[in-house]
């Protein structure tokens, strides 16, 4: 049994703006019968504010709530402001997904894309959330999911693993042959935002500095310990560990395990740790 | 509640717990301790093994041995055949077997074995003839289950195993009977059949007991090794209380049985009848006669069954689905894709399960709110002209 929200449940119970608009300005799909999931948004305007949208979905309990709360979300927006709604919106107002249903919120911003497109060509919202061309290429035949779709659900949702892209996209999640690209795809993001990200010396210090008092001395401080920065040359963060943790025979441990994955983790990816 | 879930779990039978009960309270001692306080246990354990003799129609109690659920059964039958004859490894079983049978196969294709899964028709039928031609000499293992637990369809393990025994007699023929046990009559000591797998909680025993027939001369090697316990192929101190509870379970399944072809039967036609005429877009995924009393399947098209379900529950019926979104695996039902169930229909199908427990009420209250339910959901269904045509050649 799903935990859904309340709100979940009222929309898929009490679905909002079912049905189709005849004159409908724009119109947008996605996802199919055969993968399980289907949903077209129907949007009439006037001028450039969304004055009324409608649904038809063919899926679960969370689509039909995720397309369902779409609407209501969009209808009274401009067009400019709807562009902005990513899936992690869509899930937020609906008070959170279980994680294997996020695919749901997903398949709500790509209708609503697929509508965009129609009206600020297709190069232009593609250029907006930073896709390329040659992204249209389909990763996951089963669930035909492109490399684009991996790379906005990787980069609005903050994905890290190839579970998660799963439960995004549903990349992945049939016969699991595309599991190694989207590992590529996962990594070669992460190389590009690190270096997008790149740090001044300084602030590399400070960020350091940051992590270790808010984020590890506290937990070390749970077992009677604690740690102490002294130098960072580089990449080599110097520090020192004191109280229970200086004479502890799982020091190494604490250091590589803990220490530095917490700091690669939130820093950068290159640091390592060494005791002083 | 209506409950119309039962491939999934039953209901204890109140006459099963009461039969419980002195075990979890007074009753406590450990049935292998000397004294005579551990009389009463051991002398239970002794009376559930006869019933379960009965109800499987083996020919000694000895045959039988307690575990502790479906899985385990199936897990030692297959783990424990496979461990005694190591020199074949060349395995059969079917593309629709349950996961605990299907998952421990792949492990053994993993480590090298060769495994043939047989496929089934369009009705779930086994394709028996592919199976005949797939035996080999060194085919150690043949695995296919008595009921299939989506679509209810019986699979004929009595002429399977004549035909293994017959071709070659070395190879190991296990039925995974949980779904049969307790909805049609077993009888192993009547046929081929090495090694049989029953659950308790599918005919009105408590979860967290099964029980395995294993044929004397039969080998098979211990999954949980330890103390002498079940002759020594299965250790862990007894769990007594729940072994009287699938004894007891045993015998009044045995009593229902034919309550069981008749009437449960009746009330499961009466609900696919009443749901294919009163609901546009429902169709049989399977319709043979071979089938346990209980189970239908029946796929609504351009609905997904999820939500199908949630509406159901709304108004307080279970059933379940073959549908991807009910699991978290992304994929539906392996039974249905096997069958080559449209997507049309796949997406949406629901499976309902009755018990002896189930009132004609229950089946009448269902068949009236299903046309309703599906209403509204087709209604938000983007297949609005495909719909059309259904309503169309409905009438």
């Amino acid at each position: 049994m799903w935990e859904y929200s309340e709100k979940v449940l009222e929309h898929y119970r009490h679905p909002r703006n079912v049905g189709k608009i005849d004159d409908a300005d724009l119109i947008g799909e996605a996802g199919s019968l055969a993968c399980g999931d289907s949903l077209k948004i129907y949007l009439k305007l006037d001028g450039n504010v969304i004055k009324d949208a409608k649904f038809q979905t063919f899926g679960c309990g969370s689509a039909v709530a995720s397309s369902s709360i779409l609407t209501e979300m969009i209808i009274g927006k401009t067009l400019e402001e709807a562009k902005k709604i990513t899936n992690k919106d869509i899930a937020e107002e609906l008070g959170g997904l279980p994680q294997e249903k996020m695919h749901c919120s997903v398949m709500g911003q790509e209708a609503l894309e697929d509508a965009l497109k129609k009206y600020y060509g297709k190069d232009e919202i593609e250029e907006e959330i930073g896709l390329s061309k040659s992204g249209d290429k389909i990763v996951c035949t089963c669930f035909n999911v492109t490399e684009n779709q991996i790379w906005e659900a990787i980069k609005v949702n903050g994905l890290k693993t190839v579970e998660e892209v799963t439960n995004y996209t549903k990349a992945g999640g049939a016969c699991g042959r595309c599991k190694g690209l989207i590992k590529d795809i996962i990594d070669t993001y992460y190389k590009k935002e690190v270096k997008a990200e790149e740090l001044t010396p300084t602030q590399k210090i400070l960020k350091i500095s940051k992590v270790i008092d808010q984020q590890i001395s506290p937990q070390l401080q749970k077992d009677g310990g604690d740690i102490e920065l002294i130098d960072v040359e580089g990449n080599k963060v110097k520090v020192k560990l004191i109280g229970m943790c200086s004479g502890c025979k799982n020091a190494a441990m604490t250091l590589k395990a803990f220490v530095e994955s917490v700091l690669k983790d939130k820093v950068d990816s290159n640091l390592e740790v060494e005791q002083v | 509640m209506i409950y119309l879930d039962n491939n999934a779990t039953t209901k204890i039978d109140e006459r099963v717990l009461e039969e419980m009960l002195p075990y979890l309270r007074e009753d406590y001692a450990n049935p292998s301790s000397m004294y005579d306080f551990a009389k009463k246990p051991a002398a239970a354990i002794k009376e559930a093994r006869a019933k379960v003799r009965d109800f499987l129609g083996a020919a000694s109690e000895k045959d039988i041995y307690f575990t502790s659920c479906g899985s385990e059964s199936a897990n030692t039958a297959i783990k424990g055949v496979l461990n005694c004859n190591k020199e074949k490894r060349h395995i059969i079983t079917t593309k629709v077997e349950h996961p605990a049978v299907l998952n421990t196969y792949k492990e053994f294709e993993k480590n090298g074995y060769e495994v043939d899964y047989i496929g089934v028709n369009s009705q779930g039928e086994l394709d028996i003839e592919e199976l005949k031609s797939k035996l080999r000499k060194d085919t150690a293992l043949v695995s296919v289950m008595y009921a299939n637990n989506e679509t209810g369809v019986i699979y004929p393990v009595e002429e399977i195993a004549e035909y293994i025994k017959s071709k070659s007699p070395e190879t190991r023929f296990f039925v995974d009977g949980v779904q049969a046990a307790g909805k049609i009559p077993i009888n192993v000591k009547e046929t081929q059949i090495d090694l049989l797998g029953i659950s308790g909680h599918k005919f009105h025993a408590p979860k967290g007991i099964g029980a395995l027939y294993v044929k004397p001369d039969v080998r098979f090697t211990p999954l949980i090794n330890g103390g002498h316990q079940e002759r020594g192929m299965r250790a862990g101190t007894e769990n007594v209380p729940y072994i009287a509870g699938i004894g007891k379970a045993a015998e009044l399944a045995m009593e229902a049985l034919n309550y069981e072809q008749k009437e449960v039967a009746r009330l499961r036609n009466k609900l696919e009848e009443g749901i294919l005429k009163n609901v546009f877009n429902a169709r049989l995924n399977t319709g043979v006669k071979n089938r346990v009393p209980n189970t239908t399947n029946i796929g609504f098209e351009y609905v997904e069954g999820e939500l199908i379900l949630l509406h159901l529950s709304d108004i307080g019926v279970c059933a379940s689905s073959g549908s991807a979104c009910t699991s978290g695996s992304l994929e539906p039902s392996h039974v249905l894709r096997a069958m080559g169930i449209p997507f049309t229909a796949l997406h949406g199908s629901i499976r309902f399960s009755l018990s002896r427990f189930t009132k004609e009420s229950d089946i009448d209250f269902v068949i009236e709110k299903m046309p309703a339910i599906m209403d509204k959901l087709t209604s938000i269904s983007p297949f609005q002209d495909e719909l059309e045509v259904l309503r169309k050649r409905k009438g």
